[in-house]
């Protein structure tokens, strides 16, 4: 009787992928065995995907507060202030695992989801970035197009601007892409909504699509490896429909204006279960009770058990003051949206769900959302890491063949071909396109820019997590310097493979401790952000450490705003700070040695914060035309792009190589802390002055203009060749 | 002078076309909804881009039976100016209120970029204030916008004079590499006969100011804007 027992729990523990541990937490809470319905909802919400955890207690060690924070971790999304009464809300999201197995739909529905984070605010949705992973082409050509696509169908069709984001190619992630979906939005910041279940009586009512049984265990499928079986759970990736979600958002936007709404909350991940559970655990002993029999449902023969976990996309959940429901439900008929009243706030602290008369959950809100015990996998450094002797790398040969297999690379290419397939104009706000640094929106009716960018060099995670966690800070925020701008705050999606192998616990950990050293140095909290862990398909080949950081910039006024391209001939072309023997990690050692090898380059916070501020402050005095990071590549690389976004060449003296850097290094080093600007001459004695005030290096490397890019005797390679090179990197 | 801006559910270009007449060419805005039949006075339509009704099964094919469509035509018919912008001209193809049909990109993927286009006609009253000839520089935004009619259509269109834009290489050259869609003899926008149905597939909306790129887009609008005052005054 006993062992019959014992495995019937087992199955059923497998179905919704909780341990035998976490089942025992349970039935002591309860004082009893959950039924089909709560196991069901509890499997879900304490999934890793949903319950954090194996990453919670390490995310309490990332700062999230600062001046500007007006929504911290904790909402659906995070929001700050960027002045003139506007907030900025924004989050970055993951959906790997849908679009390993689906590419077009997973990264679409990725898309939806971080959309309705984003509306559930009470913003309006202006413009999003995708962070992509995938392994080398042409073999990984079915997951980049496919999520490419995906991307463009859903962002095309609902209207929101793609107006950046980056694209690597890596052997690891062959079998894990990665897809991180990051959306920012603008509400007047008095009117920024929070999703908290107040005011017992208030009525739940649920909006959208009809729900369906797809997806169901979707949220626990994203917290496992890959393995051969996984393509039998394509139904458990969602469908998207974008029209749908458009009108949904124009609907919640009327909505936000009613002071009838309590709360919005979006049904994304454990669906119907989590929103619920979510938005009554933010009011200390609030519950709520759903009729699953109230439910609009796509077809028939759904179970409760259905309904709660069902993960249809395109539906939110409204808390409405009770009596007023029909000036709520006015609203969605007008967009043609089906609405109905499914429940009601409580103040008992559970989450009671009935069908019809039978009551089939009760479960405590807390169990749900704080219930899972933590897990603490142990944490070990990887016995070796692949070191790197530069005197055993043979000189380059040709500088300027070099730079052209560089720029052709992957990694460094153009990325026209993917960002002419999204519409990354719509809203008339795009101020400066994708392709540079960082993209900039305008605020409308004001003249201040918001600046956004995802970064994250995993290859240097992979060799040092900490240092490379640190080095995802640094670089997003030159980026958005080079635009202009100063870096506001940040949204992060911690990518990374099976936690419980103690390397990648440890990675984990050193990438967190690192996150937290750069955003502590640079003053940028992290508002908001994403773990997708078991990015893994079996055997240990997990992925690069990836933590990409998303961050948001603010410029008082974008007139002022700056890209990288070449503007003027006769321009001077200088570097603001120094290189160094960097070869570690290095896009150069890959291309042209084939190697993953060394140690990331070395980071001076304190550094990087003067260099920053220098920047900005000839960017603010109008002592620059153009800026411009130099990092991936290196310093080559980095006036190849000035000059291939500018449409002009440049010429100056060789590069001064003095030992012990090397020639490879100055030309293809990837030294942090610097940028590449051009400023007409006359700027000189200010820039050099702001150089000295601030302690950081400013050296001359020539001036903008001509028609290729010629370092005296060193490199010279035309404009028509460079752009070849550059333009077909994809063409794989 | 007051500008109708239509909108279908899934319609997003609604907004950019108001604030172009609203805030920067400072005429009437007036938004028109697609379950109404109401112009409430406007001396120009809009149908602006989008996805209207998702564009499920064809796009623009269920937008034309929107109650506002019968007005729009009844409108049109009165010689009342009418514009369609992307998936705006896409509706009017569907509506028969032009000839032919907007069909998938022959790049087979959707395609947001700048295009260079060279007007043919400025005489009408949504390009009165260009030059014959000149160059337009306007981003285009869609995946289905390759414009096809058969032979005998496109020839009567040509004959008329009813092609108003091609897309061109800068120098006004009308070149296959300058095709961003593979549209028929590159066509970019066409008028109807009387000359008062303007559709075509890049966004003017999109470049009314400086900072987006570009201002060209602006000139449309004007011309609009100088055409009504024209026939007040008259």
């Amino acid at each position: 009787m006993r062992t019959e027992e014992a495995q019937i729990d087992e199955r059923r523990l497998r179905e919704v992928a909780l341990t035998a541990d976490e089942y025992r937490v349970i039935i002591e809470a309860l004082e009893r065995p959950p039924n089909d319905v709560e196991l069901g909802m509890l499997g879900v919400l304490w999934s890793e995907h949903c319950s954090y955890k194996t990453s919670k207690a390490l995310l309490r060690r990332l700062p999230s507060t600062g001046p500007a924070v007006l929504q911290g971790p904790g909402e659906n999304a995070g929001a700050v202030d960027i002045g003139e009464g506007w907030a900025a809300v924004f989050k970055i999201e993951s959906h790997n695992h849908p679009s390993a197995i689906e590419p077009y739909q997973g990264a679409a529905t990725g898309v939806g989801g971080i959309l309705r984070d984003v509306i559930a605010m009470g913003a309006r949705p202006i413009a999003l970035l995708d962070s992509l992973r995938f392994g080398p082409l042409p073999a990984s050509r079915r997951h980049f197009d496919g999520v490419v696509a995906g991307i463009g169908g859903y962002g095309n069709c609902i209207g929101v601007p793609t107006v950046g984001g980056e694209v690597y190619f890596e052997d690891c992630y062959i079998q894990n892409p990665l897809v991180n979906a990051m959306c920012i939005g603008l509400v007047r910041a008095d009117q920024l909504m929070r999703a908290r279940a107040e005011g017992t009586g208030n009525r739940l009512l649920l909006v959208g699509a009809d729900t369906g049984r797809d997806g169901i265990h979707g949220a626990s499928f994203a917290s496992l490896e890959l393995d051969e079986n996984s393509d039998e759970r394509r139904p458990a990736v969602q469908v998207g429909n974008p029209f749908l979600e458009k009108l949904l958002l124009e609907a919640c936007m009327d909505l936000s204006r009613s002071d009838a709404v309590v709360a919005i909350q979006d049904l994304g991940a454990a669906g119907l279960t989590s929103s619920v559970a979510e938005c009554a655990g933010r009011v200390p002993g609030a519950g709520a009770i759903i009729d699953v029999s109230r439910v609009p449902r796509r077809e028939r023969g759904m179970t409760p058990y259905h309904v709660m976990l069902s993960e249809s996309q395109e539906r939110m959940l409204i808390v409405v003051k009770r009596g007023r429901e029909a000036e709520v439900e006015t609203i969605f008929q007008a967009w043609d949206l089906t609405s109905a009243v499914i429940g009601e706030v409580t103040d008992d602290g559970y989450v009671t769900v009935v069908d019809g008369r039978e009551e089939v959950a009760r479960l405590p809100v807390q169990l749900l959302t704080d219930g899972v015990p933590l897990r603490r996998p142990v944490g070990a450094p990887p016995q070796s890491r692949p070191s790197l002797d530069l005197d055993s790398l043979a000189p380059p040969a040709d500088v300027g063949a070099t730079l052209l297999r560089m720029l052709a690379s992957p990694n460094l290419c153009s990325r026209r071909p993917i960002f002419r397939r999204y519409d990354h104009m719509v809203g008339d706000s795009t101020v400066v396109p994708p392709g540079g640094d960082a993209a900039m929106l305008r605020v409308k009716g004001t003249r201040i820019g918001i600046a956004a960018t995802t970064s994250c060099n995993a290859r240097y995670c992979h060799l040092d997590p900490n240092l490379g966690a640190q080095h995802a800070v640094a670089e997003a925020a030159r980026n958005i310097i080079a635009t202009g701008a100063e870096p506001l705050a940040v949204t992060d999606c911690l990518n990374f493979a099976n936690p419980d192998r103690p390397e990648v616990f440890w990675e984990l950990e050193e990438a967190v401790a690192g996150l937290s050293q750069a955003c502590r140095a640079l003053g940028l909290p992290i508002v908001s952000g994403n773990v997708s862990l078991y990015n893994e398909s079996g055997g240990g080949s997990g992925i690069y450490p990836t933590p990409v950081v998303g961050m948001l910039g603010r410029i008082e006024d974008y007139g002022h705003r700056l890209q990288a391209g070449f503007q003027h001939e006769g321009d001077f072309v200088l570097l603001i700070g120094s290189s160094h023997n960097d070869l570690g990690g290095s896009e150069y050692l890959k291309v042209e040695h084939g190697r993953v090898a060394g140690r990331p380059p070395d980071l001076d916070l304190t550094r990087e914060r003067s260099v920053g501020k220098m920047v900005l402050a000839a960017a603010r005095a109008g002592q620059i035309r153009t800026a411009h990071d130099c990092s991936d590549g290196g310093m080559l690389i980095a006036l190849a792009e000035c000059c291939l976004l500018g449409g002009m060449g440049m010429r100056g003296p060789a590069l001064t190589v003095e030992p012990p850097l090397r020639l490879d290094a100055a030309c293809f080093g990837e030294s942090p802390s610097r940028f590449i600007i051009s400023a007409p001459s006359r700027a000189m004695p200010e820039l050099q002055s702001l150089a000295r005030r601030h302690h950081v290096e400013i050296s001359l490397l020539g001036m903008a203009g001509g028609d290729s890019l010629e370092l005296e005797g060193q490199v010279k390679v035309s404009l028509p060749d460079m752009r070849q090179a550059w333009e077909g990197g994809l063409e794989h | 002078m007051k500008f109708g801006v239509v909108v279908f559910p899934g319609t997003w270009s609604d907004r950019d076309c108001g604030w172009v007449v609203d805030q920067v060419l400072g005429a009437e805005l007036q938004y028109l909804w697609h379950k109404d039949a109401d112009l409430k006075g406007s001396d120009c339509v809009i149908l602006p881009g989008g996805f209207a009704y998702g564009d499920y099964l064809r796009t623009g094919a269920i937008a034309r039976f929107a109650p506002m469509m019968e007005t729009v035509g009844e409108f049109a018919a009165r010689g009342g100016l009418v514009w369609g912008i992307c998936n705006g001209f896409q509706i009017l193809c569907e509506a028969g209120l032009l000839p032919g049909a907007l069909i998938r990109n022959s790049s087979l993927e959707y395609r947001c970029e700048w295009t260079n286009l060279v007007v043919e006609r400025a005489d009408l009253p949504f390009t009165s204030s260009c030059d014959e000839r000149e160059v337009l520089s306007i981003p285009i935004s869609h995946g289905e916008g390759s414009y096809f009619a058969d032979p005998a259509t496109l020839s009567r269109l040509e004959q008329n004079g009813q092609v108003v834009f091609r897309y061109s290489d800068a120098e006004g050259r009308v070149r296959p590499n300058a095709n961003p869609n593979g549209s028929v003899h590159n066509i970019a926008g066409i008028v109807n006969a009387r000359g008062n149905v303007l559709g075509m597939m890049p966004h003017p909306e999109r470049c009314a100011e400086a900072e987006l790129g570009g201002t060209d887009g602006l000139k449309l609008f004007r011309s609009v804007m100088h055409h009504a005052a024209k026939a007040l005054a008259v």
